[in-house]
């Protein structure tokens, strides 16, 4: 490898290559349509391809490539959740961030370098401690630290002694991180198009046809397609799209909003959320400071900011970090997430035979691209929901058998 | 500022509000419709009728609200009288 880079470095003619190849004819049909060109619908592909030898794959994405919530989070990727099942699930999502550029040959740039969140309150310190329970309970790292610990990690908190949001303590969850969300969703594409899969991008889903319990053909603005089996990963608007199959979902549109500073210096290595405060902030590896905090207060399907919720994050990101006061901010930003009751996906079967749905990924699906690509892509090879992500099926709201992530997830994705 | 009408204090800032959701289309009376009410919440892009409550007052109104747009198109108090928003 050194040598080709070293020959290729000092070779006069450069012949450019392209990672994606452009967007090709519709085929009449496919082994496996994927409804949605994000990060998910992606790293399904991958694995459908890579590791199960399944070629005829179409991804159908209606803009442009992971241009949904892919590019529009803030990578926060961790695995302190609450219950049993998911701190299972989201653990194995870390594990595949670790050796996710090396596994795809592609830099995802992966920095690990643990998730700080805060309690203002004895109520939330209590709940810490649970999930501090929890979490060492099944392997992750995770800790409950006193003020002096909180200082020591992150040296420019303003620690609020006496003031109304004193901090109390810190739950520190050393195994978090983040990730290029951008090259997560390129090095699937890349490595699934290799195998043959074909992404169409510009490619909208406006129907989709049934014939008894099973799905025979989806219909696009390019033509209309026969699929095999059918994945469903189109983000925010999943609920809508499930109702173009035939069935609800219980799924509430609602808005998420972000924002980035100007570039600073390097000075917080650590993601900081506080949970009381809305808020959290995480360094880019650019400098940025990346801000984000909780979902507009009502239902909302739309991508445009409102004023009310960039002064909140402004608010909490000033008050934890008082001497942000004067930098300017560089972009914001809004998307439309898919909320489930339950904070919790949606993965598995749906109502159709040959149809799975890989939904309800809210404000927290970006850590889960990775394990949920590599389930969803069991599931459709062998037409069997695995262990893994069997509790987080559709009718688990019949069964009353929710997954509640609301305390783990609303504030910090 | 967004602002939104109530029906007692006239237009006020979006911040003095409360959401309290989307007015239910389903009454649950047997298991199959308990899981559809708690669960199956209105989730149209588009026009919804829904609970508001206005926090200094304690006004509890309704407003149909576009969800794509985020326009407000009336609200009015749970007995019928109407204020226009403008
Ligand atoms: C501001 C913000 C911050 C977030 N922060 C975090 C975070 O820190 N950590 C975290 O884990 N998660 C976070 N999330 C959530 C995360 O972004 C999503 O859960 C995740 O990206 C979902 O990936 P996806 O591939 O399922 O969806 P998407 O990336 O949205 O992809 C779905 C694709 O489907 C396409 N599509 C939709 N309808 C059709 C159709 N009819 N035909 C064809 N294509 C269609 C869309 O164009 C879209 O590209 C955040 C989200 C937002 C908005």
């Amino acid at each position: 490898m050194p040598f080709a880079l070293l020959r290729y470095g000092l070779a006069s003619k450069h012949r450019p290559f392209r990672d994606l190849p452009p967007t090709p004819d519709l085929k009449r049909s496919y082994d496996v349509v994927i409804i949605g060109g994000g990060g998910h619908g992606l790293a399904a592909a991958y694995y459908l391809s890579n590791h199960h030898g399944i070629r005829s794959i179409a991804v159908l994405e209606k803009g442009y490539l992971a241009g949904g919530n892919t590019a529009r989070n803030t990578t926060t990727i961790r695995s302190n959740y609450l219950t049993q099942p998911s701190i299972r699930f989201y653990k194995e999502a870390v594990s595949l961030y670790e050796t996710m550029s090396s596994d795809l040959g592609f830099n995802v740039m992966f920095s690990q370098r643990g998730q700080l969140t805060l309690a203002h309150s004895e109520a939330t310190m209590r709940s810490f401690h649970l999930r501090a329970a929890m979490g060492k309970h099944l392997g992750t790292r995770i800790e409950v630290v006193d003020p002096q610990t909180v200082r020591e990690l992150c040296p420019h908190l303003n620690m609020d002694i006496g003031g109304q949001h004193e901090v109390l303590g810190g739950l520190w969850h050393a195994d978090g991180g983040t990730a290029r969300h951008d090259a997560v969703a390129w090095g699937y594409a890349k490595r699934a198009a290799e195998k043959g899969v074909e992404i169409h991008q510009r490619t909208t889903v406006t129907a989709i046809r049934t014939a008894g319990d099973k799905v025979t053909e989806v219909v696009t603005d390019r033509g209309t397609i026969r699929a095999g089996q059918v994945m469903q990963a189109a983000g925010g608007l999943n609920g809508q799209m499930a109702e173009l199959a035939g069935f609800p979902l219980p799924i509430r549109c609602m808005t998420l909003q972000a924002m980035v500073s100007q570039p600073l210096k390097p000075f917080l290595d650590t993601l900081v959320s506080s949970a009381n405060l809305h808020t959290y902030l995480v360094q880019s590896s650019r400098g940025e400071i990346v801000i984000g905090g909780a979902s507009d207060p009502y239902q909302l399907a739309s991508t445009r900011s409102t004023f009310d919720q960039k002064e909140h994050l402004a608010e909490g990101a000033l008050h934890l970090f008082p001497f942000l006061h004067n930098v300017r901010l560089l972009r914001q930003w809004a998307g439309i997430v898919d909320t489930t009751p339950d904070y919790s996906p949606i993965m598995g079967a749906s109502p159709l035979q040959n149809y799975w749905l890989d939904a309800g990924w809210g404000t927290y699906g970006f850590k889960a691209t990775p394990v949920s690509g590599k389930y969803m892509a069991q599931t459709i090879a062998t037409g069997r929901v695995p262990d893994m992500i069997a509790p987080f099926a559709l009718d688990r709201f019949d069964r009353f058998a929710l997954l509640n992530e609301m305390g783990a997830t609303a504030a910090s994705h | 500022m967004k602002r939104l009408t109530c029906p007692m204090n006239g237009v006020r800032d979006i911040s003095e509000f409360q959401y309290l959701g989307p007015v239910r289309r389903t009454r649950p009376d047997d298991a199959d419709a308990v899981t559809r009410h708690l669960f199956y919440i209105e989730n149209p892009v588009g026009p919804m009728i829904e609970w508001w409550r206005h926090r200094p007052s304690n006004t509890v109104f309704l407003a149909e609200r576009h969800t794509g747009t985020d326009e407000i198109f009336r609200t009015w108090l749970p007995d019928g009288s109407e204020q226009q928003n403008d």
